[in-house]
């Protein structure tokens, strides 16, 4: 055991400190929801702050029937295929763009920056721009064609950004040796590169699928007749706030988590196969 | 895995060593081999320029169309920028004060004052945690993991997350009830919900993770060993900030800066939740006139909010150079 000098009293203060800071920060970040959890628990005359009257499964209840606020499970349902739509076409393109990075071609900076753009350009710019174009083109919107196209645009730099990442770390000798040994190039894609990168398109699709089930700015003029579900939670908003809404949320994140979690596995499963 | 792959981490993901830079530099060469380029960037290219680049374009274009009730008619108009200007004084000889900017140019500046504060709120607030995780936490796995715990709020819905603060900050919220128990105030106070404070609160809460990861990555890139000569050179831990943890992180300041910046400018939703729609921003101010369909207004609205973003991000690259980071 090494002595307690005054040098290791001093970084241990540091390090405390931190770690006391980092508590209070995750106390900041996390409170306010872990609040809203408890609340939406609250008894059935109760209102939307502290303290609680009782304890009650009320207001999930009320969440469960189709009148209080909208659609819910409607809205969440096209909320969830949407995002899987955006998973899988953010995923594809984000892969085969990085894939066409790997060489330069004449036109790769301005893709680049074009691709850039779309994490860029503010919500509100895009939605309004999109949303004047259809009407003057007579085309009416809709979640799964307006709402996706926009909503691609939104995760596809999250996405390319980590298959280039991917593809930074990638070793091409592999490819390379298989080539050698007269593998085609569907071959080579399919035995060599697809394995290895495989965590990394998880990650992308991961990207895709929450960036779309929480956008709510790209979507408000774009949904067209029928709401996804931020744009639910938002019209419930307008109205009285009710400790339902706090029940929504309180669904709506753990759901997301849910997700987080199974993303996380798979890519951890891929992760531990491809080494 | 290779040894020198355990050593050094570099990211969160992918596990391959890498590669040469002379064969990394040959593989460019052969530009035969692998899926033709084409095929590759074909789908997304068009899907690019149909629901990004055009839509952009036609904003610029609608801004100077003419509005009838019948509907856009194609024009080249500046009435509307007219509009944007000069509405409420400015040049208007009958406003009480004169040359008063426009009550839209005033929006645009109250929304980039709040994006600034918020922007200087989550600096202070984020580098100590991106500081903490990435010169305190020793272990590769600990960093991952404590990163991941801040990144967890950011994937859940923000709306959701803006009324959280409901609870918290309102006039019986939990904040409140603290103060009137420990005898700080005699009734509620009113100024922590639906007021600037809740606002860049909320705001802070929601985006401060967004400054957190590029400054965390770009500590994380700082060889220890530079620290070590540093301070066996006999540099005080100031020193070492100052002269070499301060200017290498700056990168990822300015990377995180411009994502902050760039979301709160556009940002409408977490004002009408929290601000109580009390005040407007730039986007909730496209938004009504969308819905009034006085769609070239909203379109000069847009560009101008465009163009202010354009010029925050030239000015933080001019400050910073974020190239070697990329």
């Amino acid at each position: 055991m090494a002595r307690w000098t005054p040098e290791r009293w001093r970084k241990l203060r540091v390090k405390s400190g931190f770690s006391i800071y980092y508590v209070f920060f995750l106390m900041f970040i996390y409170g306010p929801m872990f609040a809203m959890f408890i609340l939406s628990f609250q008894g059935r005359r109760g209102g939307t702050s502290f303290p609680m009257r009782g304890f009650s499964l009320y207001w999930w209840e009320k969440l469960l029937e189709p009148s209080t606020v909208g659609d819910m499970q409607g809205a969440m349902g096209r909320s969830i295929i949407l995002a899987l739509m955006v998973m899988v076409i953010t995923g594809l393109f984000a892969t085969m763009l990085a894939m066409a990075f790997r060489k330069k071609f004449w036109f790769s900076n301005v893709l680049f920056y074009t691709i850039l753009t779309g994490l860029m350009v503010p919500g509100v710019l895009l939605s309004l721009g999109m949303a004047i174009l259809m009407r003057q083109l007579g085309i009416p919107a809709a979640w799964y064609t307006s709402g996706l196209a926009v909503h691609v645009i939104w995760a596809l730099p999250f996405s390319y950004l980590v298959m280039m990442a991917v593809f930074n770390r990638f070793d091409s000798r592999l490819e390379e040796a298989a080539r050698d040994m007269g593998a085609s190039e569907w071959t080579v894609f399919k035995e060599i590169t697809l394995p290895l990168i495989t965590p990394g398109v998880v990650a992308a699709g991961l990207f895709g699928f929450t960036l779309s089930y929480d956008e709510f700015a790209r979507t408000t003029l774009l949904s067209g007749a029928d709401n996804t579900l931020p744009l639910d939670i938002n019209a419930s908003m307008t109205q009285r706030i009710r400790p339902t809404l706090f029940a929504l949320g309180t669904a709506s994140t753990i759901f997301s988590l849910l997700m987080i979690s199974v993303f996380l596995g798979i890519y951890t499963i891929l992760y531990r196969r491809s080494r | 895995m290779s040894d020198a792959s355990k050593t050094h981490h570099t990211g969160l993901i992918g596990s391959q060593p890498k590669p040469v830079d002379g064969l990394q530099r040959a593989k460019i060469a052969h530009t035969e081999e692998g899926f033709p380029t084409a095929w590759l960037i074909t789908p997304a290219t068009i899907w690019l320029i149909l629901f990004l680049v055009i839509p952009l374009i036609s904003i610029i274009i609608f801004s100077f169309w003419e509005n009838t009730p019948g509907g856009l008619i194609p024009a080249f108009s500046f009435e509307f920028y007219g509009e944007y200007f000069y509405t409420e004084g400015f040049f208007d000889p009958d406003a009480d004060r004169f040359l008063l900017p426009s009550v839209f140019i005033r929006t645009l500046g109250s929304t980039i004052y709040f994006t600034l504060v918020t922007m200087f709120l989550c600096l202070i607030v984020g580098y100590p945690i991106a500081y903490f995780l990435a010169m305190q936490v020793q272990a590769f796995k600990w960093q991952l993991a404590l990163f991941l715990l801040c990144m967890v709020p950011f994937w859940t819905s923000y709306l959701i997350r803006a009324v959280a603060w409901l609870p918290m900050l309102g006039r019986r919220g939990l904040i409140n009830q603290a103060l009137l128990g420990m005898g700080i105030v005699d009734k509620p106070v009113s100024f922590l919900f639906y007021s600037e404070f809740g606002y860049t609160m909320a705001l802070v809460q929601i985006y401060v993770v967004l400054g957190i990861g590029p400054i965390f990555f770009s500590l994380a890139k700082i060889d220890k060993a530079i620290l070590e000569a540093a301070l066996d050179m006999g540099a005080t831990p100031f020193q070492i900030f100052r002269e070499i943890i301060g200017p290498m992180s700056l990168p990822g300041v300015a990377i995180g800066m411009i994502f902050i910046f760039v979301v709160i400018m556009g940002e409408f939703a977490t004002a009408v939740v929290v601000y109580g729609g009390k005040t407007s921003t730039a986007g909730t101010v496209i938004l009504n006139y969308y819905g009034i369909a006085n769609y070239p207004f909203a379109a000069v609205n847009a560009l101008m909010l465009m163009l202010a973003m354009v010029i925050g991000i030239v000015v933080i690259l001019r400050i910073v150079d974020i190239r070697k980071e990329l």
